[in-house]
């Protein structure tokens, strides 16, 4: 505690699993963004991680309201949003919001890997002919007619999902951006600042990804799709660094009454993960080292690969910390902007660093389990054999 | 001296006159003195029929003492936690320097008043200009920015405009005290739901101020109806200058401080 604070205020309410939240439904978006691209824009380069990002959404869809539940003071109650909700609230749409984007990405998942289902149902054995039996839904009609009517649908689920993936993280934003209280997140940009940072952190995971589970795979990379992707990433992430300085600058100049205390926050409460992760490892130096990657002419592809992966891995160690630095920094500030609460998160408990360790990395056990029983890869139209799908799921 | 009939009949009129003006403004100006009886008198509760916001809560900085009186008595009559970081009601200390710097401070919010030594210490060697206290508690906001936010609609405003929260309803995601300007809400570490001030509701329903008015020596806190022209209220904003907590956040609030001194927020 520094300076003066109100004293209800000594408790930060919003905690490390609030800061997670966004992060989790911007990866969402983002992974989204990139299948979009595929189906949406034709960007055709974006073929090889087109379906894998769409189970990648998937995945962290999935985990999205854990740690809005784990946080709840009575979780038992989490359904009321549902039962009763008070529709002016910007926070009740997220159920509805969650559950209609959930609904139209398993469409689209099932639309997609349809095909595969129903040639390992046809092909596969016992236990794994009744799941992809099951997960045929009864319809095994593959005809080229039948496909053609399935991308057309595809096509336009993607279209109404780049709205809807829009929503669900712009909607983070708002809440952030409308609360007048707190001049750290009042902010029309907010929404779209959320937006960028989505799509940022949903490419430089994917491109993490892809890279690893094909090294994983020990199959070869596409350095097509990889030179798209990091092009696509370094844009998003100017266009973000753009809006995430603009914000600050505009307060900066302005200099209104809570310029002093912002000031104070960002040069000193939250200098290291503000302007050191955020911006200066997260944003600044990834800028530099894909724009090396892609200006330096000389360098082999594999040492591209690397560098490309260094800069995604620092990206979202970047994005993780604008999340913190706008959820626990808003809230660090007394509304009296006279002083500073203090955070730091416990190890144990049901907001500590493990919990939120765990809600991390769900996505991914999620994730191995949806590529092991359809595996997004392209090449790969046989059933999965355990010989055949590398190392890491292996037992 | 010798006065004519007509002189006389002048100048009794006159003193009559000037009797009856001062008779009749008599009790008016023994309210203007703050016997804490005048303060105290509430008008009996709205019936529902009788929609509006009529109440309104004066915090008269220029009274209060900084006993804490109104912090304890908030705590026991409501049940509110007695930790210094649950609270309904507050108070804070104003200190501003000669080089117009100004310090605020609120030890265990107040409920011990500010005389202990360990209170006053960081003080002892400054060149203070003035120094005041200002009593806080939910401003019970004719436009709350905490009420639309709840997903649940477990916040709300009474038919009188009086914000109160569901216990039953609350699910404790705690969007209402991010949006609180005042931080007047907290989360009951008890029943994990949002709690705040209730301008007592269960004793002003019933005619009675609220527990923090009904104790204060000074007459610091004033509650009552609009409504009522003789109101206690009702006197003190027609006749002082009252201001409110951060009007450019645009709340409308609904409790007025007397002597808000530029830089209290």
């Amino acid at each position: 505690m520094e300076g003066f604070i109100y004293p209800n205020e000594v408790n930060l309410e919003w905690d490390l699993l609030i800061a997670i939240y966004p992060y989790i439904t911007g990866l969402v978006a983002g992974a989204f963004i990139v299948s979009a691209l595929y189906h949406v824009f034709g960007i055709a380069k974006f073929k090889p991680v087109a379906r894998f990002s769409l189970l990648t959404a998937l995945a962290f869809l999935l985990v999205a309201p854990l740690p809005l539940v784990i946080h709840l003071g009575r979780p038992e109650r989490a359904l009321e949003m549902f039962l009763r909700p008070n529709l002016v609230s910007a926070m009740s749409g997220f159920g509805y919001i969650w559950m209609a984007y959930l609904l139209l990405l398993l469409a689209e998942v099932w639309l997609v890997f349809r095909p595969d289902i129903v040639r390992y149902a046809q092909s596969s054995q016992g236990i794994k002919k009744a799941v992809y039996s099951a997960l045929a839904l009864g319809v095994y009609d593959i005809s080229p007619q039948a496909l053609a009517t399935d991308n057309r649908i595809i096509r336009l689920l993607s279209l109404i999902g780049i709205p809807a993936a829009s929503l669900l993280h712009g909607y983070v934003g708002f809440i952030f951006g409308a609360i007048k209280a707190n001049p750290w997140w009042s902010t029309p940009l907010m929404p779209i600042i959320f937006l960028t940072s989505a799509a940022v952190s949903g490419i430089a995971l994917l491109l993490v990804l892809y890279v690893t589970v094909t090294k994983l795979r020990k199959a070869s990379l596409d350095y097509e799709c990889l030179h798209s992707l990091a092009l696509w990433l370094g844009g998003f992430l100017t266009l973000a660094l753009t809006l995430e300085g603009l914000e600050v600058l505009s307060m900066l100049y302005e200099s209104a009454e809570s310029w002093e205390i912002i000031r104070q926050l960002i040069t000193h409460k939250i200098a290291v993960t503000y302007l050191g992760v955020q911006y200066a490892l997260g944003t600044l130096l990834p800028l530099l080292i894909l724009g090396g990657a892609e200006l330096l002419k000389r360098l082999r592809e594999e040492t591209k690969t690397y560098l490309r992966v260094l800069a995604a891995a620092l990206i979202l160690i970047g994005v993780l910390a604008m999340r913190w630095n706008v959820v626990i920094g808003g809230q660090l500030m007394s509304k009296s902007l006279r002083g500073f609460t203090s955070y730091v998160p416990p190890i144990w408990g049901e907001a500590g660093i493990i919990t939120a360790t765990v809600l991390m990395l769900l996505p991914f056990l999620l994730l191995a389990v949806f590529t092991y029983l359809i595996p997004p890869w392209q090449a790969e139209v046989k059933p999965p054999e355990p010989r055949k799908v590398g190392v890491w799921w292996k037992g | 001296m010798k006065v004519s009939r007509r002189q006389f009949i002048k100048i009794g009129g006159k003193n009559l006159l000037g009797a009856i003006i001062i008779w009749s403004a008599f009790p008016s100006l023994l309210q203007g003195v703050s016997s804490p009886e005048a303060v105290r008198k509430v008008s009996p509760a709205p019936t529902p029929t009788q929609r509006g916001h009529y109440w309104r809560f004066i915090v008269d900085i220029r009274k209060c003492i900084g006993c804490g009186k109104c912090v304890k008595a908030c705590k026991l009559e409501n049940d509110v936690p007695l930790e210094p970081e649950y609270n309904r009601t507050w108070v804070e200390r104003y200190v501003i320097t000669e080089n117009e710097e100004i310090l605020v401070d609120s030890p265990n919010a107040g409920i011990d008043g500010f005389t202990a030594d360990y209170m006053n210490i960081k003080y002892r060697n400054l060149d203070i200009r003035k120094s005041f206290f200002v009593p806080k508690l939910c401003n019970h906001c004719d436009k709350p920015p905490c009420v639309p936010v709840c997903p649940v609609g477990a916040t709300y405003a009474t038919k009188e405009g009086v914000i109160l929260v569901d216990r039953k309803g609350c699910i404790g995601c705690r969007y209402c005290v991010q949006a609180c300007p005042y931080g007047a809400r907290f989360l009951d570490p008890r029943l994990k739901v949002v709690d705040k001030c209730t301008w007592c509701y269960h004793r002003i329903t019933k005619g009675l101020p609220p527990a923090c008015v009904e104790v204060c020596p000074v007459g610091a806190r004033v509650f009552g109806d609009l409504r009522d022209p003789e109101s206690a209220v009702s006197k003190i904003i027609r006749e002082e200058t009252v201001g409110i907590l951060k009007p450019e956040i645009g709340c409308e609030n609904k409790v007025y401080y007397v002597g808000l001194e530029e830089g209290v927020r």
